[in-house]
């Protein structure tokens, strides 16, 4: 069961079990993550899931495509390591990884 | 006295919210979430397209796992509320118990408009409202060849697409002149329209239903109200919904097509509230007309704001009203509401299934239809949850680009 940790805007830090085949989004929203709303339930249709995946990281996810780099291109704060977390789905080897909360979550 | 409890009755978006917000917002007392379903509540949207194809299980579609409510100590009540008692602040349950409040909160959401021909009794014909209707109707979309959809609003269009990825034909009957007429342009109708028929589905426009026939106990046929006999051994209709307003309104709240609330969301109970698909609130976006919203993200948004107003945080009710739908490879997002729009403005291709709809009352941007135009969809949220306002001869410009315009017209 991979861990992974979910740090605020504020700093908060969230170490959260996930697994394996659910998305990042519901890992966070099932453990209770508060910033991380998934108003539309990982329809990929509200973008309020929006997460920076840690740079060491970065290098290992296929970069977002389709509706979710649509979206991205025009959430608030987007920055390079941007992802929508209903669209990451948590792999055994994802132990360990670090996704970060935007200040604004849209 | 501060609050000490907080029953909420009904466990869809708006009721689940609340209990989340409540907890998140720091309030300390008792939250009891009346739940009238079996199991753990859960997230209605896929029940009509990804749950029904199979690509997401039912632990997908639940809003938290069973120990969140534990650790959260939010009680979840299997029962149905059958009277309230306002004078005591007390639920009555069929179970025959009951349940002391500080306040309640109506989450109580709606039903589907049923079908009222003759026939409509038969098995094999179903409404996708909860996910003991998805599971009953999921094994037989794949068996059915011939698969008739009454209405050709969002959920009959949804599933219309399901059945036919499944391989069945298709016929959707629709009293209308047009798929979604009640929330969407024409231009993005047409572009439904031209969808569906390219995935085989048939449309019936300006045709009703006459009645349903049936083979032991099963439907077997469906007549059209123009008097055409179409094969059916499956039957799903969308023809709009009633809200759930028969306990508010033997309590003697007011009641005016949904439960009466003020920009509070309060009833006219001053310790009860009601949201979502349930609740008549004055709409901003609709000139403050008394307006009913069934979306996920309107239950949400009430349901954080009557959270955050229990704990002190009062405010009135003024989120941006947004949708979605997903039929085929084709995403719809919408923003705003389009009650009232006399003037559109489109962007992209149509032909390409990439088309954003600007729709304008006079001079006054109130709603954008996307289509697979994602991008557009959340500067759209962004243009028209403040002003200033997108005019229709600035969009009409050549080469009018959503993003640029709100980057150059940003406060």
């Amino acid at each position: 069961m991979p861990t992974i940790t979910f740090i605020e805007h504020n700093g908060t830090r969230h170490e959260v079990h996930a697994e394996v085949g659910q998305s990042a989004m519901q890992a966070a929203t099932f453990a209770g993550v508060p910033g991380i709303p998934g108003d539309c339930g990982g329809a990929c249709a509200c973008a309020s899931c929006h997460a920076y995946v840690d740079d060491a990281w970065a290098g290992r996810f296929a970069p977002a495509e389709g509706t979710e780099y649509d979206m991205l291109e025009n959430v608030v704060e987007r920055q390079p390591t941007s992802r929508l977390t209903c669209q990451l789905v948590v792999g055994a080897d994802m132990d360990g990884l670090t996704l970060r909360l935007p200040a604004v979550q849209f | 006295m501060s609050l000490d409890s907080v029953v909420i009755v009904g466990a869809g978006h708006g009721g689940v919210q609340v209990a989340i917000a409540l907890r998140q917002e720091g309030f300390g007392g008792r939250i009891v979430l009346v739940n009238d379903e079996p199991g753990l509540p859960y997230q209605r949207p896929p029940l009509s397209k990804a749950y029904l194809l199979g690509k997401i299980n039912a632990t997908a579609m639940l809003f938290r796992p069973e120990t969140f409510y534990v650790d959260q100590r939010i009680e979840l009540v299997h029962d149905r509320v059958a009277a309230i008692d306002r004078q005591n602040r007390r639920v009555m349950l069929d179970s025959g118990s009951a349940l002391d409040f500080g306040h309640l909160v109506l989450a109580t959401g709606a039903h589907n408009r049923p079908l009222n021909v003759p026939g409509s009794t038969l098995g094999g014909i179903f409404g996708i409202k909860t996910k003991a209707d998805a599971d009953l109707l999921s094994p037989l979309v794949k068996q059915a060849r011939n698969v008739v959809v009454i209405g050709a609003g969002f959920i009959g269009l949804e599933f219309a697409a399901v059945a036919a990825a499944e391989g069945a034909a298709v016929e959707v009957l629709e009293l209308g002149d047009r798929p979604m007429a009640r929330a969407v342009s024409p231009q993005m109708s047409e572009l439904f329209r031209a969808a569906h028929q390219g995935w085989g589905v048939k449309f019936n426009f300006r045709t009703g239903l006459a009645e349903l026939e049936g083979e032991d106990g099963k439907v077997s046929a469906v007549t059209t109200s123009d008097g055409r006999r179409l094969p059916a051994e499956l039957v799903v209709y969308g023809i709009g919904v009633i809200p759930n307003v028969q306990l508010a309104l033997e309590a003697g709240l007011d009641i005016d097509n949904g439960i009466r609330v003020n920009s509070s969301l309060l009833t006219s109970d001053p310790h009860i509230s009601a949201l979502g698909d349930v609740a008549a609130f004055p709409c901003v976006q609709n000139g403050e007309n008394l307006t009913r919203l069934e979306s996920v993200q309107n239950a949400v948004d009430q349901g954080k704001l009557i959270a955050a107003r229990l704990v002190g945080k009062p405010a009135p009710y003024t989120a941006l009203p947004w949708f979605w739908t997903d039929q085929g490879n084709l995403k719809l997002q919408i923003a705003g509401l389009s009650i009232g729009a006399d003037n559109y403005v489109t962007l992209g291709d149509a032909a390409a299934q990439q088309l954003s709809v600007l729709c304008f009352r006079g001079e006054e941007l109130i709603a954008v239809e996307s289509c697979n135009r994602p991008g557009d969809h959340v500067f759209a949220r962004k243009i028209l949850a403040r002003p200033p306002a997108l005019t229709p001869a600035a969009a009409a410009a050549p080469d009018f680009d959503l993003k640029a315009w709100e980057a150059a017209n940003r406060p």
